[in-house]
């Protein structure tokens, strides 16, 4: 059977590989030499070695963005993950309306980050003029916590779906034979609940952490940056780089500083992947 | 179990309600102000309800609708977004279940790019993918898709993967042992038995192509076309005094349509992100 499937690999495999070559190796290899290049269109290159690498380390906007990012990520992490689990354990308990909470909560995330990005910084900018402060184009700490507000609206009801998913899996013995032996609420929570949902928690810390780093769309709709790219994220960081900064040399930076991102991404997600997969226990 | 209704279970409800009126607070609060005239929107005053001398009614959506190119950009997304997904989950599910049943190092090989291809930030090569698409002619609501399924391919792949593994080899045998031949297997014994999986994997490629927003800005041929996400930003990054009132009119026309279709088919895109989640 497997022959006979074999020379149908025109058919089948074919039309999603050479799209796939399309989309995504050759612009990859390409990017890839490109970020050794100094270059305004790909035909246009020529070769500087690790010169654009040098110069990223260099730029002190990318440290910015990059400090920035991480302390972004850090407590946008935690803020989600701890709130989405709270609330999943809340609608876990049977109570009155829990679909209908389910159902509002969840719903923020079906809406882009260029609709969402608008929508708060409308809503910001009103709470901060009645206050009295600057606006959030003028104000930092108003765009970070503005993005940290954001990013739990969209994402607290996705993460709390896979939360409820969990825990509703756990056997319903586990949590009655511990209370038998006397075991607290808080004992239950600790050493029944969240070691059998560690692997919904290695799930939501890994899409929270890679979604919060690799934040584009909101960023730009919400602050695009300012005031002076105080609030740029990496991403928004390259973008700028590429299409926002005249002078060829930059488009080599931008793609530079595009590779090392990229390979951030990729240690975070294995690192985190790792550390996490290590602490479930087997059902 | 028969525990005691506590004290935390007679408070919670009315704190979660509470909490689900924060949660669409945002969205009332624009619809309330789309339906003010533009003179009177203003930030200090977008907390109070339109009242007599400010309502506008829908002044502000025919205006977006008219004049501000909503319709066109509807339809251009709609374009987008249809074309792909067919492509993503006719194509990503045939290579996927090729790659299952042949197994040898290529398959492998090429399994293992679509994974690594998932975790590869966006502006890696978001310049490099604009020229190529460029000089392919792939920058109409047409023929677009083609990044699409490149670019998408990724997570259909691993998804399908994931599920046609647990499919028994026995009925695709039967199958071709009654004298299908694979592409006749295909369509007539295992796409139906992916119907859920086909589900799951279109709601999350629709969310995604439908919410894209620098994809398309920077492939699409801006002159000509422009999405919905394009269009909003437009209006804020511009120059020039921005409009709100017809850009409020047009993220309430975004979002509406998504939260109603959300209302029918909840079940079905709550199940599709779970499945999503847990196989990524």
């Amino acid at each position: 059977m497997v022959k006979a499937t074999k020379k149908w690999w025109p058919v089948f495999v074919l039309p999603t590989v050479a799209a796939f070559m399309i989309g995504f190796v050759i612009p990859f290899l390409e990017g890839l030499y490109l970020s050794f290049c100094k270059f305004t269109t790909i035909n246009k290159a020529s070769w500087v070695g690790i010169s654009n690498y040098v110069k990223v380390f260099q730029d002190a906007q990318f440290w910015d963005s990059l400090t920035f990012t991480a302390s972004f990520t850090v407590v946008s992490t935690v803020l989600i993950n701890v709130l989405a689990f709270a609330i999943a354990l809340a609608l876990t308990r049977g109570l009155r309306g829990t679909n209908l909470f389910r159902t509002v909560f969840f719903m923020p995330n079906l809406i882009g980050g260029i609709v969402l990005g608008y929508i708060w910084n409308i809503l910001i900018n009103c709470l901060l003029s009645i206050l009295g402060q600057p606006l959030i184009a003028l104000n930092t700490s108003a765009g970070y916590w503005g993005l940290i507000v954001l990013m739990c609206w969209q994402q607290i009801g996705y993460m709390m779906i896979i939360y409820i998913a969990g825990l509703q899996s756990i056997p319903n013995d586990y949590i009655e034979a511990a209370r038998i032996d006397g075991a607290t609420s808080p004992q239950i929570l600790f050493k029944i609940k969240i070691p059998n949902v560690m692997p919904s928690i290695t799930i939501c810390m890994f899409l929270t952490l890679t979604n919060s780093f690799k934040l584009f769309d909101q960023n730009l709709a919400l602050t695009g940056g300012d005031p002076n790219h105080a609030t740029e994220m990496l991403a928004l960081n390259i973008y700028n780089n590429f299409y926002a900064r005249s002078g060829a040399a930059w488009k080599g930076i931008g793609q530079a500083k595009a590779v090392i991102f990229c390979i951030m991404v990729i240690t975070i997600s294995l690192i985190q992947l790792r550390a996490t997969r290590s602490k479930e226990v087997q059902q | 179990m028969n525990n005691k209704p506590s004290l935390a279970d007679k408070i919670l409800p009315a704190f979660l309600g509470a909490l689900c009126i924060v949660w669409v607070y945002p969205i009332i609060m624009i619809l309330f102000n789309s339906l003010k005239k533009e003179t009177a929107i203003s930030t200090n005053t977008a907390f109070q309800l339109p009242n007599a001398e400010s309502f506008a009614g829908l002044e502000n959506f025919v205006n977006a609708v008219m004049s501000k190119g909503f319709i066109d950009a509807f339809v251009t997304s709609l374009i987008i977004t249809v074309t792909s997904v067919a492509a993503i989950l006719l194509f990503c599910s045939m290579c996927a279940w090729y790659i299952t049943r042949v197994e040898n190092i290529l398959t492998k090989a090429i399994y293992f790019s679509f994974v690594f291809s998932m975790v590869v930030p966006f502006q890696m090569l978001m310049f490099t993918l604009a020229s190529t698409s460029d000089m392919l002619n792939l920058n109409t609501p047409y023929n677009i898709w083609v990044i699409y399924l490149g670019f998408g391919a990724g997570l259909a792949v691993f998804m399908f993967t994931g599920f046609m593994k647990s499919i028994p080899l026995e009925i695709e045998e039967a199958a071709m042992i009654d004298g299908c031949n694979p592409f006749q297997t295909y369509f007539k014994i295992v796409l139906p038995i992916l119907k859920p999986t086909m589900i799951s994997v279109g709601i999350l490629e629709t969310m995604w192509v439908w919410n894209d927003y620098l994809l398309p800005y920077l492939v699409l041929d801006r002159k000509k076309y422009s999405t919905v996400p394009i269009l909003i930003q437009y209006f804020k990054g511009s120059f020039g005094r921005v409009e709100m009132g017809p850009m409020m009119a047009c993220i309430i026309l975004t979002v509406l349509p998504i939260i109603i279709i959300y209302l029918f088919c909840q079940k079905h895109i709550i199940k599709g992100v779970v499945a999503g989640a847990v196989k990524g």
